[in-house]
């Protein structure tokens, strides 16, 4: 254990705790993986199902929630985790509150969390609810490590020697904050005994099932968006070199998309027994969304001016750029998609995953990307990347994975939302199920394609940050280069 | 770090005059594209939540002006289909079967309509074409295990095949191995006699072995020369159209355990209507005697 930061050390560098951020950017990268991995069998799961291999443990229902809770919170939680210590560190110039004890708990009882949730799935231990999956136990554990996150998080900027707070560590509290309130509020339940893995949820049918999505959509809200602008409002301006765009900006969006996010979620809920009232109030929040969410993308992008040169010799501000895009591509095709005529043709369908992973994908895994060849070095104090050409290879490769991916997605969705509405002149549907089903093979075995790219990719940046940590450069690149601004100093 | 209000060279915007970390802010306005498209959204979110159910209230909420309810709307969109469709279906209640397949346009309607029904309801075993699988019969043959005669059909479509409903169609065959009522090596026998009553036999002297047990236990239901009888559910067994396979592993197999497969039965699922289409559409896949 090192010893706590010490008062009297006046305006030196604090005593900051990188120990841990190294520990979640690397557990970051595992876990991405692992969810890109598990991915990939599941889409060539959905083209041929003989893939599911006739076992339980393997089939298509207990690996999805693996991919998506992988995705989502080892994969995004760990990179949340890994940039918000490490951003509000150095911004605040504090060390962490708590110090590296509770930094350590933090670490090892979040990964904990990953896998008492992951083991549960494969042996069928769900509570069913989309993204919330995990059963009480679970529940209860990861809601004690994320009020220590709270603490160490709030703690750090209390004692902060900046006379303001940074505006990726008001994304970032909102994240943590609203998430804790979310599974809360999502996760009530009564266990069906105190040995027993099995609860039942407090709510009731439809209540449970805006409760649910309530939860759901601020998932994505909070913990995909909120909580990744935290690291696009630190990493974009880091490696651009130059200034935040519009401070006045950041205020006003901040305050809108976080008043506006959280009453949108029952849009997933169109056309069913929710009552009318609530259906119309999640459509025209989701509408007012639009623009809040662009204000995130127009003060990343615009923080470029000046500095757009850059995107042809530093691909790791080019991932940090196209996520921004891909960012303001999906938060678009969000409030387009509530509208509940769009709606009616794109739920249910491929489209939603579509959506969903052009998020996923293009913006959380981008802007990870971006954050964590930027960490790499500068945590392990490397002068620079292995390899630029390799980041390079793994921006085009993942790009067109997920083009690849999205493109499959529309004309799949959207051609089964058609065939499902397609009646014959006699006023008999066309179509049956089976057949929507058969029509969308091609365009599983595109996605799984998509998907094989993108994992290639985050391979390469393993080997790449690999050879970076152990102070390599790649023959013929040069041996310091601009493209890594000095970070840690 | 102190404030220190700074001008940008590139856009000539001043900063805000802190700095975290190496990062500074413009004091940038906001776009006015932005801010209006935002104001427009607000204005539009409040028009839509005028015109649609939105406020709710502690006894109910706001109708809103067009009045519009979700489930009133598919009642009427349903109730419009059905109107749509009405005289046809009308026609199909009151006429008999053979009567709907003498009439083109009624039968044209019927069969569309079956169709879709079966792809719904009949596909998930039968195949989308009817065309069958082991242990679900194919629908395109002329080989009927009930029946294959517009009543029959429709019969086994009402009631099902040892299904829960009263009338539901039941057949038992033994299990001869299984209940211990013929040696394994009677059945092969029995299994090779079955085999060449579709002259498909390799081995003469185990088919002789096998006709007097065959006479013995099977000809009551499965006839003499293995035709089956359509009355008792028995298949016909001197063809090339087995239900559970037609190698002698698979006929000892059908004959040690026997088969008892289930169909369910469709009364009270779907209407009278659509049975009538169901069966005239399953009638006109080719094999309909």
């Amino acid at each position: 254990m090192a010893a706590p930061a010490s008062a009297s050390a006046g305006t030196s560098t604090p005593d900051y705790d990188f120990d841990v951020v190294k520990l979640f950017t690397i557990a970051a990268t595992f876990w991405g993986v692992a969810a890109f991995l598990v991915g990939v069998v599941i889409a060539f799961q959905l083209a041929f199902p003989v893939l599911n291999l006739d076992l339980e443990w393997t089939s298509f229902g207990r690996l999805r929630p693996l991919h998506t809770s992988a995705a989502v919170f080892a994969f995004g939680g760990n990179a949340l985790f890994a940039t918000s210590l490490y951003v509000v560190q150095r911004t605040s110039r504090a060390s962490l509150f708590g110090g590296r004890d509770l930094a350590l708990f933090l670490f090892w009882g979040y990964q904990a969390f990953i896998v008492m949730a992951g083991v549960g799935y494969l042996f069928g231990i769900t509570q069913s609810k989309e993204y919330a999956e995990p059963e009480w136990f679970v529940d209860l554990w990861l809601t004690i490590v994320w009020v220590v996150y709270l603490i160490v998080f709030a703690g750090t900027l209390l004692k902060r020697e900046e006379p303001h707070i940074y505006v990726a560590n008001w994304f970032y509290l909102a994240f943590i904050i609203t998430v804790a309130m979310l599974h809360i509020g999502n996760n009530l339940s009564v266990p069906v005994s105190f040995l027993g893995a099995k609860s039942y949820p407090l709510f009731p049918g439809v209540q449970g099932a805006l409760v649910q999505w309530w939860y759901g959509h601020n998932a994505v809200g909070f913990f995909l968006t909120a909580g990744f602008l935290g690291i696009m409002y630190y990493f974009v301006p880091k490696q651009a070199g130059r200034p935040v765009y519009s401070y006045r900006l950041s205020i006003v969006h901040f305050w809108s998309l976080i008043f506006l996010y959280i009453w949108a979620g029952p849009h997933h809920l169109h056309y069913t027994a929710l009552p009318d009232w609530a259906q119309t109030l999640g459509m025209v929040f989701s509408i007012m969304l639009w623009m809040p969410s662009w204000g995130g993308m127009i003060n990343g992008l615009m923080t470029l001016s000046g500095a757009w040169d850059k995107l042809r010799t530093d691909p790791v501000l080019r991932f940090l750029v196209t996520s921004v895009a891909f960012y303001g591509m999906s938060t678009f095709e969000g409030p387009v998609m509530s509208i509940k005529a769009v709606n009616g043709l794109s739920h249910y369908t491929d489209w939603t995953i579509g959506h969903v992973h052009s998020g996923a994908l293009g913006w959380v895994a981008f802007v990870s990307f971006g954050a964590i060849y930027f960490l790499v070095p500068a945590l392990w104090r490397r002068e620079r990347l292995y390899s630029s050409l390799l980041v390079e290879v793994h921006f085009w490769i993942a790009t067109i994975g997920i083009v690849l991916y999205i493109t499959a997605m529309w004309i799949s969705g959207i051609m089964q939302g058609l065939m499902w509405r397609a009646y014959d002149s006699l006023g008999f549907l066309q179509y049956s199920f089976v057949e929507t089903v058969q029509a969308m093979f091609p365009f599983y075995v595109i996605r799984a394609l998509g998907g094989v790219c993108f994992l290639i990719g985050a391979l390469v940046m393993v080997y790449n940050l690999w050879r970076t940590v152990r102070g390599e450069v790649r023959k013929g690149e040069m041996p310091v280069a601009a493209v890594i601004p000095a970070a840690a100093e | 770090m102190p404030t220190k209000i700074e001008k940008d060279d590139v856009t000539g915007q001043q900063t805000t005059g802190h700095e975290w970390d190496g990062v500074k802010e413009l004091n940038t306005p906001m776009p006015t594209w932005w801010i209006y498209t935002f104001y427009a959204t607000i204005v539009w979110a409040i028009g839509y939540a005028v015109v649609y159910p939105s406020v709710p209230w502690f006894t109910g909420h706001t109708k809103g002006t067009s009045g519009y309810v979700a489930r009133e709307d598919v009642t009427r969109q349903i109730a419009e289909a059905r109107g749509a469709q009405a005289q046809w279906r009308d026609q199909i209640a009151k006429a008999s079967l053979e009567d709907i397949a003498k009439n083109p346009d009624l039968m044209a309607f019927a069969v569309a309509g079956g169709k879709a029904a079966f792809a719904d309801n009949c596909a998930p075993c039968h195949g989308s074409g009817g065309a069958g699988a082991k242990g679900y019969p194919n629908l395109n043959d002329d080989d009927w295990i009930w029946g294959g005669k517009l009543a029959d059909i429709m019969t086994t479509l009402r009631h099902g095949i040892r299904d829960q409903d009263t009338k539901t169609r039941v057949s038992e065959m033994p299990r001869f191995g299984a209940d211990g009522m013929l040696p394994r090596a009677q059945i092969d026998d029995v299994a090779e006699y079955v085999l060449s009553l579709g002259n498909r036999s390799t081995n003469a002297a185990a088919a002789e072995r096998g006709k007097p047990l065959y006479t013995d236990n099977c000809v009551a239901c499965h006839g003499d020369k293995g035709q089956g009888n359509a009355e008792l559910g028995a298949p016909k067994l001197n063809d090339q159209i087995w239900l559970y396979g037609g190698d002698k592993t698979s006929i000892v197999h059908s004959i040690y355990f026997a088969r008892a497969g289930v169909m369910p039965a469709w009364t009270g699922r779907l209407d009278e209507v659509t049975l009538k289409q169901l069966t005239l559409y399953v009638h006109s896949l080719g094999g309909g005697k």
